[in-house]
Order: structure tokens, then sequence, then C-alpha cells
């Protein structure tokens, strides 16, 4: 699905602020993967998930999609293929329109016609999708006076409706209250089971990146320092991980961000 | 008299709708505007005198407005350099131009020439000539505001408000910004300069220096609209812009009528115009303020009222 050869990024290259934030990274994602990301703060996971949609272009290297290569393909057009929530809700959803206005823009990817697809059939289709995110009456409020949470459980809501074939996902819990996190979370997991998505996923709960998913991918410095699956995946746990970590690094590991929370 | 204020803000309406387009809908400051107002009145005065037909006269006005509002875009598009620096570099470039489309003189009359406003005091015999340009002119005015609305309600419409919310929101649903950019802020210029070939036709002149100090103006007008009622509808926005647009206009005349009793003469309009939008800026601020709380607040008490739910 998704292949990276020999990826680097580096930022302000020749100046004092010189930044390499990705260096020599190979990886390849295979369709229906789960791959959960972790790695202390710095360590280049958003730049990764960067790279890969086409925000930055890269330094040197190669992403390949399906056999085909994007590596200069604009960020737009790679977002027919990818979905993608960042760590702000606000960045997934226009404050100053409807939430109606929002999922019917939503709703298709690619430059727009104009076509009036919002009618009563479709605002009611939107009810039911709003039903377990409790926003099935609001599809006339401006989405600027939902709360962080609502925001992006709509956000998820609408990266699902597009259908893509690949979701990248940023720490995008991190920044709702506890409860809030769960529900978007759950979420989350139901439309990827449901959806049969591709999905990379950067957290910071090591417990839960160990529980979920296919794989886990470890980032250190801008490099992958740690790769499992299947079996030695499910025979991981936080211990086993720790430990690892401490081999590679020869150092112990400094909780960042609560990186340890269990 | 009181005709003359009406058409005079309904024509100066239809560049308030142009400016929220970039503005507002778009999030982008254009300025633009002071030189497309003035190429829409150059254009379509220099047709008129030559004896082309006033249909084709506007129309010309809309497509060398929208020329100016694409080059904007794309200056701002390939250089990655603000809008509104991509419009200052415009408009300076379009006083030029302008010149040049008047033939190299800063001022056109119109007066021996068979206008709009004409026209339709031809097709309305029976009516004072005021009352028929108000007529005409209302018509047109609406037009415009029934196709704006209808647009703004399409899928393509919409994109273009998701791009003022959120850029990455509409990159992210595959859609190239540029192009987004270049659509809008032409469509925008293109009703600008629709307006000016109207007020040149109606103050019977064009003059190269007539957009000079228009977005100050075409702001005040959306701010007065503003401040009538809020409203997220696009039916109403359109609505408010024309309320807005006369309201001002009506100012300007009460200003300019009894201005002098208070030692105001038309030299000072500039300033208190700037002053009138500070005053809203000032105003709006805390109106935001006071609306967001209570925005909060309905939103804490909905979802109260279904415990369970997302918060
Ligand atoms: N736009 C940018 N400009 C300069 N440096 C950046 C930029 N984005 C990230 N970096 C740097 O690259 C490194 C990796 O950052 P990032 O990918 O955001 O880490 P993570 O998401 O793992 O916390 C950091 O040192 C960060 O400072
Ligand atoms: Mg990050």
């Amino acid at each position: 699905m998704i292949e990276i050869n020999n990826l680097t990024k580096v930022f302000y290259p020749g100046t004092v602020n010189e930044k390499v934030a990705l260096e020599n990274i190979s990886l390849k994602v295979d369709e229906g993967e789960i791959v959960c990301v972790i790695g202390s703060n710095g360590s280049g996971k958003s730049t990764l998930f960067n790279l890969i949609s086409g925000t930055y272009s890269v330094t040197n290297g190669q992403i390949i999609f399906k056999d085909k290569d994007v590596t200069k393909m604009p960020e737009y057009r790679r977002a027919k293929y990818i979905g993608r929530i960042f760590q702000d809700p606000t960045k997934g959803t226009a404050a100053n329109m409807t939430i109606e206005d929002n999922l019917i823009t939503a709703s298709s990817k690619g430059w727009k016609s104009l076509k009036i697809s919002l009618n009563n059939t479709r605002r009611k289709e939107f009810s039911k999708l709003l039903i377990p995110i409790g926003l099935q009456d609001r599809l006339k409020d401006n989405v600027g006076l939902l709360s962080g949470g609502q925001r992006q459980a709509l956000t998820l809501l609408m990266t699902i409706m597009s259908n893509p074939e690949v979701i990248l996902l940023d720490e995008h819990t991190a920044a709702l209250d506890p409860r809030n996190a769960e529900i978007v979370m759950d979420l989350t997991l139901k439309y990827i089971a449901e959806k049969n998505l591709t999905a990379m996923m950067v957290t910071h709960n090591m417990k839960f990146a160990i529980e979920f998913g296919t794989r886990l991918i470890m980032m250190d410095e801008g490099k992958i320092i740690f790769d499992v699956k299947g079996e030695d995946k499910k025979n991981l746990t936080v211990d086993k991980l720790l430990e690892i970590f401490k081999n590679i690094k020869n150092e112990e590991f400094t909780n960042d961000e609560g990186l340890l929370n269990v | 008299m009181l005709e003359g204020i009406f058409v005079d803000g309904l024509i100066f309406s239809i560049m308030v709708i142009g400016i929220i387009i970039s503005f507002r809908v778009m999030d982008f400051a254009d300025l633009t505007c002071e030189g497309s107002v003035a190429a829409g009145a150059a254009i379509a005065t220099v047709h008129i005198v030559n004896g082309g037909s006033i249909i084709v006269a506007l129309l010309l006005a809309f497509l060398v407005g929208a020329m100016a509002g694409t080059v904007t875009a794309i200056i701002h598009n390939k250089f990655k350099i603000p809008g509104l620096l991509a419009g200052i570099l415009t408009m300076t470039m379009l006083y030029s131009i302008n010149l040049r489309i008047m033939g190299n003189r800063a001022n056109i009359p119109l007066l021996k020439s068979v206008t709009f406003f004409d026209k339709v005091e031809n097709f309305f015999p029976f009516l004072p000539s005021s009352v028929a340009s108000l007529i005409g002119i209302i018509l047109v005015v609406l037009l415009i505001k029934i196709l704006v609305d209808i647009f703004f309600r399409t899928d393509l419409g919409l994109s273009l408000g998701a791009l003022g919310g959120n850029e990455q929101m509409v990159i992210s649903q595959g859609i190239n910004p540029e192009y987004l950019k270049i659509m809008g802020i032409s469509f925008s210029n293109g009703l600008i300069a629709l307006s000016g070939g109207l007020l040149a036709q109606y103050q019977g002149f064009a003059d190269g220096n007539l957009g000079q100090g228009m977005i100050v103006q075409g702001l005040a007008g959306i701010m007065i609209g503003e401040f009538l009622f809020s409203s997220n509808k696009i039916s109403l926005i359109t609505l408010r812009a024309i309320l807005g647009a006369i309201i001002y206009k009506a100012l300007m005349f009460l200003g300019r009528k009894y201005g002098y009793l208070i030692h105001i003469t038309p030299n000072d309009f500039k300033l208190l115009t700037g002053i009138l939008v500070i005053i809203s800026l000032w105003i709006a601020s805390g109106r935001s303020k006071a609306s967001a709380r209570s925005a909060k607040k309905n939103a804490i008490h909905r979802s109260l009222e279904r415990t369970g739910d997302i918060k």
C-alpha cells in the first residue's frame, strides 16, 4: 500500500538551523495493516506523516503509493487516497460553516461542481451519521460553536465519509479530555474495522500501542529503531518494550509527555 | 432625491457583495478592488462612447475585473506572497492600464451617450426618470443577489467558504486551493468592476481616480450591514450587504447636506469613513466576545440535557 524508500528530511539545510528530522527511513505498509507509531517528542513522527501526505517536500528518497511514485505529487492530489486527522481539532473542519455544509463538502473528494448536493435526503443521512456523536439535531449550527471533542469526532466522521484508502492519525485524541478522547478513539477503531482501512496512528500511550493494531513502530531521532508485527507484537508487553528501548539506545527511557501512560 | 440615494447605494452594494466574497467568505484581504472598480468604469465607458451596446459594456466590465482578480490570485499563488500585497501590486498596475483603456485621458464624460439608465427611463416612459432608474438598478441587484446566493449553495461555492474557514480542510478534500483562489478572487473583482461600470453610467463619467478609498468605503458598508443582524446564511449575508451599502450612502448624503452645520466638508469623508470602520471593529469585537460566551453557555446547556453525548 505505502512504500517508503530511503526517506530523508532536512529542515533549513545549509543554515545554522539545519535539522535532520528523518534519516534514511524505509518502511513498507501493506493493505489492511494498522500501524501504531510511538516515539519521544521530536523523533520525527509528524514529519513522517507530513511527507507521506505531501505537506512537506522530501529532501531525499521515494514514496510509493499502490505501486505509483507519488514523491512529487502535490498534497491535494494525494489527499484523494489519504485521510488525515491532526492533533489540533480545528484543523479538520471549517468553523465558519454549518455542520451540514462541512459534511457535504467532505462527502466527496476532488474539485467540486455547480451542483447543489445538499437536500433533505442528505440531511436525513447526516442526522443518522451524527447520532453516535450526539450532534444529530445540530446540522445548522456553525462548527465554531462545537467543543474540541465534538469537532474532532466530526472530523473523524468527515474523514471516513470521503472514503480514503489510508488514514493517518497524528495524536488525534491528545488534545481532548480523557472521556472525549476515549469516545473518539472508540469511534476511530470502529470505523477502521468497519471500512477495512489501512491506518497509521501516532499515539503516546504505549499500552494502547501494544494492545491495538497489527504492527508497532518506534521512532527515535529521525529513525525507526523498532518494528514489530504478528506473533512478536502479540507477545509484547510494556516492560519488554522498555527493555528493548534500553538495549537499543543504551539509556533509560525518559518519561516525556506521559509516554509511559499505562 | 431619495431615489438617488437608493440608486447610488444599490450600485455600491454590488461592490460590497464583491468585497464580502474576498474579505469575508474567503478570508483574503484583497485590495485589487480599487483598481478593478475603476477598470470596470473605464472599459464600460469607452465601449459605450464608441457606440457599443450596454449589455456588452457591462460584460466587458465584469471580465476586466475578473482578469484583474486572476492576476492577483496568480501572483499570490506563484510567489507565495500575502494576498494583501498581491492586491496592492495589481491595483497599482491597473492605474496605468486604466489610463490606457481611457486613451490616456484622466476623465471621459458619458453625458452625450445613451446609458443603462437612459434605457430604463425609455422603457418606463410613464414614470419619473429617477424612479425608472431605481427600478432598473433594483432588477440588476436582485439578479446578482440571486445568482450569488445560488452559487454559494452549490458544492463549488461551499468549497470556497471552506477555503476561507480552513485551507487545510480544502486540501485534505483533494481540492487545489490555488484554483479556488483564482476563481473566487476573479468572481469578486468581476462584481466590483461591474459595479464600477454602472457607477460611471450613473454619474456620467469614468475617472482614473474613481477607485481611491473604495475599499474602506466597502468595508464600512459591510460592517454597517453586519450590525443589522447576524447570520451564517448566504441569502441574509447578501441582503445585509445591500442594506449596509444603502445606509452608508445615506449617511454620506446626510454628511454632504448637513455636514456644514458642524463644519464637515466632503474632504473629511475619507477620515470619517475610516473612523466609522474603526468604531465598527471595536463594537464588533465586543459583540463577538459576548456572543461566544452565550454560545458556549447554550452548548453546555444542550449537552447537559443529553448526558452521554460528547461535551
Ligand atoms: N516545519 C518545521 N520546520 C523546522 N523544523 C521542524 C519542522 N517540523 C518539524 N521540525 C523538527 O523536526 C523534528 C521532528 O519533529 P516532529 O516530526 O514534529 O516530531 P514528533 O511528531 O515525533 O514529535 C523536530 O526536531 C522538530 O523541531
Ligand atoms: Mg508530532
